[in-house]
């Protein structure tokens, strides 16, 4: 059974059914519906709601739960995600999983509060201090970002990382049918590494301090290889009517879905167009790309920012074919007409 | 002949049995026994979840026999809300410098107070960044000499003091809010008896306590361990006076 939803309340609901035992949030638009749901939801269920001071006060609640074992998100949008980067970095060091969520909106700056993808690099890229990248999943749908969100809690556990959900303010704002998968109940997973009290076994210390050079670069180490495993195993994409595409638009989130009707127009009209869409944007689906690209003569990169998922897509693909980029900023968001006349133009 | 011998005094189990990090006649080593003392006293050492700030206590986890986490700089009363919040049962401590509880924390601080969180924060106040080598703190005295001011602190541009423990008693959520110090035996012992309160507090669910140490700090104060002593007494306590600030009386019915 479906049920119509607004994306963020979605959010707020996967992440209930996927046993989330606290949630740690401070309001900011457009992803203030996950904070008040959350409040009238979690106590209901007798499981944690606290409305933190900041979001430097929400990612620190998160990293202490976190620290015990307990299934822990936070939620924000672009200015709260930049105050939030001081405790993910820590926490990526900690190896403690906790589930963030971004609901991105128009920046630098206080920006607006309209959709916008202009925080690709800071959630792809580490974003915090340090050398660390988290996983980070970009939902197209509210039925996708239910899912990655239920996926991310258990990802975070697998990898003991934090783990990143890229959304913009479309999808956290639109309402779509949903399907929520079954109710899980809390439960604490037995990690050898967590505070639980020294009870019958040496005391547990997290830290992210290593004054030894040699200790921080095995921790280092540690984490890359993890990195690596993510690189891996975590590769998530999607492609439409890639079928003998000679044009690849490549996008994801609100400008992948976007970008879908454009290209059915496309081929519609004859034009032989396909879109590849990363659902993971890190790890970003590099080989697949790279495949693409033996079999297509132009890319075409749309995003609502200046350019910055393009940097991938010229890494993946080295530049052996042309790529052209359509991006909005400010908030805006583009139509379906005007990005069927960017492939227009390459046609 | 064999005769009995009773011991008195040891290590407190909850204190690991290392060598510390702090400076000699520093007022950090009294507290921590102090803090482990009434540990093992009260039995919660296993059930106990220390957070560590950034400051000279940064590798407080290593002194404790009890679980710890480290905190990011101030924030260690926001970790300790999403630990307690999830772990009722838990008993929950942090313990923090004056930089990093009374300059960047400060947020973190008092909004944990305001909610009444039931957390116990341990506060060592020596008036100087310690161990980034004696900066000015928002606890430095008036006039007083650090690395960062140089010319003594001037109210005038540099501004006043923070006095934290009266600061924090104006919240409705704190229960317990006391200043201490541990410059001679006498003050010692009712340090003792503040910070076994304040877990009393805490396993009691009174809600937020706080214990202000007045803390002296030899090596970036200049002076010896004996005559820091004797600043603490005479010039620290004259701007921190110490006593109890705020004391509910749910708390004072704790027996």
């Amino acid at each position: 059974m479906k049920t119509l939803m607004k994306g963020n309340e979605a959010i707020a609901e996967a992440a209930i059914r996927a046993g989330c035992e606290a949630y740690f949030g401070y309001p900011i638009t457009p992803q203030t519906e996950v904070l008040e749901y959350m409040s009238r939801r979690m106590p209901d269920l007798g499981r944690v709601f606290v409305q933190a001071e900041s979001e430097l006060g929400a990612i620190n609640m998160v990293y202490g739960a976190a620290c015990t074992g307990a299934r822990v998100m936070t939620t924000t949008s672009s200015p709260g995600f930049s105050l939030m980067q001081e405790g993910i970095s820590y926490i990526a060091l900690s190896f403690v999983p906790c589930v963030v969520v971004n609901i991105m909106r128009g920046g630098p700056g206080l920006g607006n509060i309209q959709p916008s993808q202009g925080d690709y690099f800071q959630m792809t890229k580490g974003g915090g201090h340090g050398d660390y990248n988290l996983i980070a999943l970009a939902p197209a749908t509210v039925q996708e970002a239910v899912d990655l969100v239920v996926e991310a809690f258990d990802l975070a556990e697998k990898y003991t990382q934090p783990v990143m959900v890229i959304a913009d303010g479309m999808v956290g704002q639109i309402m779509e049918p949903v399907a929520f998968p079954e109710m899980q109940e809390i439960r604490r997973a037995t990690f050898p590494w967590a505070l639980t009290g020294a009870k019958d076994r040496p005391h547990n210390i997290i830290t992210s301090l290593f004054l030894n050079a040699n200790q921080l670069e095995e921790e280092n180490l540690r984490l890359q290889r993890i990195i690596a495993a993510i690189r891996a195993n975590e590769v998530r994409y999607a492609e439409y009517m890639m079928e003998g595409a000679e044009i690849v638009v490549v996008a994801y989130g609100t400008a992948g879905r976007i970008v879908q009707t454009a290209v059915k127009q496309a081929r519609a009209q004859g034009i032989p167009v396909g879109l590849f869409r990363p659902i993971s944007v890190f790890p970003y689906p590099y080989a697949a790309l790279d495949k693409v690209a033996n079999t297509t003569r132009q890319f075409l990169v749309v995003e609502l920012n200046a350019g910055q998922m393009l940097e991938d897509v010229r890494l993946a693909t080295r530049d052996r074919v042309p790529i052209s980029f359509f991006g909005k900023m400010g908030g805006l968001v583009p139509l379906p007409e005007e990005v069927l006349a960017e492939i227009k133009k390459l046609a | 002949m064999t005769e009995e011998v009773e011991l008195v005094f040891s290590r407190p189990k909850s204190l690991a049995d290392v060598v510390t990090s702090y400076c000699p006649g520093c007022i950090h080593g009294i507290t921590h026994r102090l803090v482990a003392d009434v540990m093992d006293e009260l039995g919660i050492r296993e059930r106990t979840i220390g957070i560590a700030p950034v400051g000279c206590s940064v590798l407080a986890y290593y002194f404790f026999e009890c679980d710890f986490a480290e905190a990011p700089h101030g924030r260690a009363p926001a970790m300790a809300t999403g630990m307690k919040r999830t772990n009722p049962d838990k008993v929950i401590f942090t313990y923090q410098g004056d930089g990093d509880l009374a300059s960047i924390g400060t947020n973190e601080l008092i909004h944990a107070a305001a909610r009444g969180e039931n957390i116990t924060i341990f506060f060592i106040n020596n008036a100087v960044y310690g161990m980034t080598g004696g900066q000015m703190a928002p606890t430095t005295l008036p006039g007083m000499v650090t690395t960062s001011s140089p010319y003594g602190r001037d109210v005038k541009t540099q501004g006043y003091p923070v006095r934290v423990a009266e600061l924090v008693s104006q919240l409705d959520g704190a229960a317990y809010i006391v200043r201490r110090t541990a410059y001679n035996p006498a003050e010692v012992r009712k340090l003792r008896k503040a910070i076994k309160t304040a877990f009393q507090v805490q396993m009691a669910g009174l809600g937020f306590s706080l214990v202000e140490v007045v803390s002296n700090c030899p090596t970036n104060w200049g002076m010896a361990p004996k005559e820091s002593l004797k600043f603490v007494e005479e010039r620290m306590i004259a701007y921190y006076p110490l006593g109890d600030y705020k004391v509910k009386d749910e708390v004072k019915a704790l027996k």
